[in-house]
């Protein structure tokens, strides 16, 4: 773990900057996606950019709206830099909400553009994975495998180490010529279906799960859920047409 | 492969992660917070009892079934010295109804002196607790100030706040959060 860089009287966060330097190697490999695709690379960085303003100011209402009366009382609050009054879920809501609109408006074609987004998103993946492991978050479950690392007064599964060679090999599946793609959208779902396997498989070595009722985990659930709706969408994506001036 | 074949994978993928996911499922007794005393969110608090600056002493074991903000803080560090205001005034609002500081002070990197200077300074009127050989520091791996942990009434870290200054919102809202658990 190496979580703080203290340069001067700054403090830098390491997992944070992983995390731009994973969104700034993404963004090229989606620029070089979009341009593949014949799609306009300002708009899909446009669209990206709203989405994460949207979502980093999204974050941070729904974080504020659960505290009214506390933000009401300290409305320069909002404009903090702390990392922990934000929502994520908000966060990611409000993001793809902002993106989805610009795009509509832009009259952007939903599921190339989704197909140019991936290997950025596929990039990021292994971004999080190494902000895990920089952070010590995300840890696994006490374990005497003979790879197990001693974190947090214990031994433990890598959990980060099998996330970050999980998103490696997804990143390596999803890159063009690699697992073939014949309709606009297919190869979006097929990171997204094996990124939720992932997500289902890895989660079972995590020592810090959310449950949900009677002990299962709740990313496990989701994971399956997400599963669920991306094979559907690979059968549907795959015999419909794609009606380029709609969003679907 | 064509997709075809992909999505037949996916499905038995999906079965097979079904079973996977009923396998691995968490025994419903298992305790919900770790049980190791570690300073990290989700394990519970590593106990320290420290002589306050008033003479009296604090251990965090006592203080189970209160919501407590451990703050490590030098009188050196200008974030530290920038958020004791913010934290004085959540003390004040929320002390009657189960909330506690404890404003530890690294006392080896500091001095007592200074502390206090410092506390009285600010008019601070929460406990001011002396590390005198940084056992606490270590203890807690402080590698950065200040750095601030809200812990809740279960004795569990909840939230770990690594440098400052915090603004009021985030220590009311975070603290505010950890009280609504407790009624």
């Amino acid at each position: 773990m190496f979580p703080y860089l203290r340069l001067g009287p700054f403090l830098l966060q390491m997992p944070l900057l992983m995390l731009f330097i994973g969104f700034w190697i993404g963004s090229t490999f989606t620029e070089r996606e979009a341009a593949r695709l014949g799609l306009n690379k300002e708009k899909i960085n446009n669209l990206i950019g709203y989405g994460l303003l949207g979502g980093i100011l999204g974050a941070r209402l729904v974080y504020a709206a659960q505290y009214a009366s506390v933000y009401v009382a300290n409305p320069l609050g909002l404009f903090s830099l702390s990392t922990s009054t934000l929502s994520p879920i908000g966060g990611f809501l409000i993001g793809m909400s902002t993106a989805l609109i610009y795009g509509y408006r832009q009259k952007l074609p939903f599921r190339r553009s989704l197909d140019a987004l991936t290997p950025g998103l596929a990039f990021f993946m292994i971004s999080i994975g190494v902000s895990h492991l920089l952070s010590g978050n995300a840890y696994g479950s006490p374990s005497r495998v003979p790879w197990a690392m001693y974190v947090w007064s214990d031994y433990r599964h890598p959990t980060q180490l099998y996330e970050i060679f999980l998103a490696l090999a997804i990143f390596t599946l999803v890159l063009p010529k690699v697992l073939p793609a014949h309709a606009p959208g297919i190869r979006f779902a097929q990171f997204v279906s094996l990124s939720a396997l992932a997500r289902v498989f890895l989660e079972a070595f995590r020592g810090d799960s959310v449950l949900w009722l009677d002990g299962y985990r709740a990313a496990q659930v989701m994971g399956l859920l997400v599963l669920i709706i991306c094979i559907v969408l690979l059968r549907q994506w795959e015999r419909i047409e794609p009606n380029e001036a709609s969003i679907w | 492969m064509k997709n075809s074949r992909f999505i037949t994978w996916m499905t038995w993928a999906l079965i097979l992660g079904m079973f996977w996911t009923v396998f691995s499922r968490v025994s419903p007794d298992r305790p919900k917070a770790q049980q190791d005393a570690v300073a990290k969110e989700g394990f519970t608090a590593p106990n320290f009892a420290l002589d306050l600056l008033d003479g009296s002493t604090v251990a965090l074991s006592d203080l189970r079934g209160k919501v407590v903000l451990v703050n490590f803080w030098t009188s050196w560090c200008p974030p530290c010295r920038l958020e004791m205001p913010a934290i004085e005034k959540a003390y004040r609002s929320y002390k009657d109804i189960g909330f506690v500081v404890i404003g530890l002070n690294l006392t080896a990197q500091d001095s007592e002196q200074a502390a206090a200077d410092f506390a009285k300074e600010i008019g601070l009127t929460f406990p001011i607790a002396l590390d005198r050989d940084n056992a606490t520091g270590n203890l807690y791996r402080i590698t950065a100030l200040p750095t601030s942990y809200f812990i809740d009434r279960k004795g569990v870290i909840r939230s770990v706040v690594v440098g400052g200054p915090m603004s009021e919102a985030l220590i009311q809202s975070k603290v505010e959060e950890l009280l609504r658990e407790g009624e």
